[in-house]
């Protein structure tokens, strides 16, 4: 593969996706250290927001240690160069959310919609771009449908406004094909003044291996997650990528060693759990199911005794998608209740 | 003289139709006309059919014949933008408005919970919230009517092809009128909505979760008992409503798990949450009749 001379925006996400691996309760005083050692690396783009989006607290998805006026009030003003993006997932998230976001300095608004219902966005992704915002269109679970159907929903999204549009492994269910076949059919059908992004999870392994083939085929912005701290696995971890675009001759403007040194001494001192392929991250990656599922899951498996794993593979047979997090303790307990545990 | 109140539809798309459907076999209304804005939808057609007046001009067409037909109860299925000026107009006829779209000028209408209340009082104009705040919150207010509720919340999954234009251009719509709503009438001191989109086929039932957070260790055995007679009390309207799982009690926490499915009348079963809107605007207005019928309250004059 030949990356030579290719530039990517890379976009942190361990302070949101992250937020689902520690059950959204990052403190004030670790999210700031961890952007600003992202800022002084370079890192361009640091994502802030509870793991589920602007207006993400919630029983279902769990009330975070702060709200998203107080992390982003925290953050945006320690920034040096990096900009701060913020994710709103309609359904969950409003306008009103949105334009808060905006007023407190969020450069870059991501509506995120399961990838066969991008119509969901028309009014978040045309208030973002009438503020003149970075408006991405952030298209889920983009493993469950043709590179045909994802490319009709993204044409959507940017007829609404989006100025990039991503395609979105949340399951981490990806191999390279699939995603050069999704990545390039964005590339070659969008206009060339929308950029295209991918977003993986490493909960097969692949997070780098797709990263890569995603530049090769058009991609310009990557996500990932310095330590990968992340749903699942986590998502591509940023530090080993940096050093694997470094080698290729692909420009990041990224310091390594200072990268190495945010995820060595700022990230993985917080974490509540390794963050690795264990059997249940791999059952999200081989079942396609959305990684945050996983603590919920394993909560459950403690609660109800019906192995994390049997109730992930369930989910993906029922076409979960995204959000639905409230799903899982109903079907425990369904579970409990046949195996007559309860 | 006939005891029943006769009707007009207000919009013949989806809902529109299978309300109508539902009406005809309701005691209490009688439908009569469908409105309509396009002389070529397939609505409008069914509607004549099934030996319905409809016209295709909208509601100034319907208003010549208002008082001659004695319509006494209008149902807009239209959308927030138009309704409004539906209401406006057919309520100074002496028409009750039943609010179906998100416009919510008039009071939140939750059959179980809050419509004896509406009905006694002759409220002009009814909004029926939301598909998934009809599904929900009558289990809110189970749980509020036996001990002070500090936060609910619901999450309503729906499957996409249930979902129609109007809902997806204004999904904000749904989440805030749906949260002020379990507020307002579920009795929470703050309200929470989320709504999921689900297009896997083949397409499922619609699916609610609703988690109230009581102020105080739960009462397990009251709140058990009250959710159990309310799922009761909206199975009479809507038989496909089922609580799966719950109430479970963790900590302050109460959850309730539900399933909705539809009748089938013109939307298919999987669609509780579009079934259990027409069923309950329906509930609505025979409760009107009913009132009217026992002589509580009195319909406006004509002369």
């Amino acid at each position: 593969m030949n990356l030579n001379g290719k530039k990517v925006t890379l976009h942190d996400m361990s302070l949101r996706d992250g937020m689902h691996a520690k059950r959204h309760q990052i403190s004030l005083d670790e999210m700031v250290n961890i952007a600003t050692g992202l800022d002084e690396a370079g890192m361009p783009l640091i994502e802030v927001t509870h793991g589920d989006g602007l207006g993400g607290t919630s029983v279902n998805y769990g009330f975070p240690a702060h709200s998203d006026e107080e992390y982003l009030g925290a953050v945006i003003p320690k920034m040096k160069n990096a900009k701060v993006s913020a994710l709103l997932l309609p359904g969950i998230g409003t306008v009103d959310h949105l334009k808060m976001a905006k007023d407190l300095g969020v450069s870059t608004i991501r509506v995120a919609t399961h990838c066969t219902e991008a119509d969901v966005s028309e009014q978040h992704i045309g208030m973002a771009a009438k503020m003149e915002m970075d408006t991405v269109g952030f298209l889920m679970m983009a493993h469950m449908v043709s590179p045909e159907k994802i490319l009709e929903q993204a044409r959507l999204m940017v007829s609404y406004g989006a100025n990039c549009i991503y395609a979105t492994d949340s399951a981490g269910y990806m191999l390279p094909d699939e995603v050069t076949a999704k990545i390039g059919l964005l590339r070659a059908e969008l206009p060339s003044n929308v950029e295209i992004g991918f977003h993986g999870h490493h909960n097969m392994g692949m997070a780098i291996a797709n990263s890569l083939a995603a530049i090769e085929a058009g991609a310009s912005r990557v996500d990932g997650s310095v330590a990968g701290l992340g749903a699942g696995a986590g998502n591509t971890p940023l530090e080993v990528f940096c050093a694997v675009l470094d080698r290729m001759g692909v420009e990041t403007g990224i310091d390594l060693y200072k990268i190495m040194d945010v995820a060595e001494d700022r990230v993985f001192p917080i974490m509540d759990q390794p963050i690795r392929v264990d059997r249940d991250a791999l059952t999200l990656g081989y079942a396609g199911v959305y990684s945050s599922f996983l603590l919920f899951a394993q909560r459950a498996e403690k609660k109800y005794g019906i192995q994390a794993r049997d109730i992930l593979v369930e989910l993906g047979r029922r076409g979960t998608v995204g959000g639905q997090e409230d799903m899982i303790e109903d079907l425990a307990l369904t579970m409990a209740k046949e195996k007559g545990l309860i | 003289m006939s005891k029943k109140l006769k009707a007009a539809i207000i919009g013949p798309g989806n809902i529109g139709t299978d309300l109508l459907m539902k009406m005809q076999r309701s005691e209490w209304i009688e439908p009569v006309w469908m409105v309509g804005i396009d002389p070529t939808s397939e609505g409008l057609k069914r509607a004549e059919e099934m030996g319905i007046k409809t016209c295709a001009t909208g509601v100034d067409g319907l208003l010549p014949h208002v008082i001659e037909d004695d319509i006494r109860v209008a149902f807009d299925a239209t959308s927030a933008y138009v309704h409004a000026e539906n209401s406006r107009k057919l309520n100074e006829l002496g028409v009750i408005m039943v609010d179906l779209t998100p416009a919510a000028i008039g009071p939140y209408c939750v059959p179980p919970v809050n419509l004896e209340a509406h009905a006694k009082n002759l409220e002009m104009n009814v909004n029926m919230v939301t598909c998934g705040g009809q599904a929900t919150i009558p289990m809110v207010a189970a749980v509020s009517r036996v001990q002070p509720v500090e936060y609910g919340e619901i999450i309503a999954t729906v499957s996409s092809r249930s979902v129609g234009p109007g809902t997806r251009q204004n999904i904000d719509e749904f989440t805030r009128t749906t949260a002020g709503a379990v507020e307002k009438v579920g009795g929470a001191k703050k309200g929470k909505a989320i709504i999921i989109i689900n297009p896997a086929e083949p397409p499922l039932i619609m699916r609610d979760t609703i988690h109230c957070l009581t102020e105080g260790e739960p009462d397990q055995a009251a709140i058990t008992e009250s959710v159990h007679a309310m799922v009761k009390e909206v199975q009479k309207y809507v038989p496909g409503y089922r609580l799966v799982n719950g109430p479970i009690f963790d900590g302050n926490r109460v959850s309730c798990f539900m399933e909705v499915e539809g009748l089938g009348d013109f939307l298919p079963k999987y669609a509780g949450n579009l079934d259990i809107m027409t069923a309950a605007g329906l509930r609505t207005a025979e409760m009107f009749a009913e009132e009217v019928s026992n002589g509580t309250i009195t319909l406006p004059e004509r002369g």
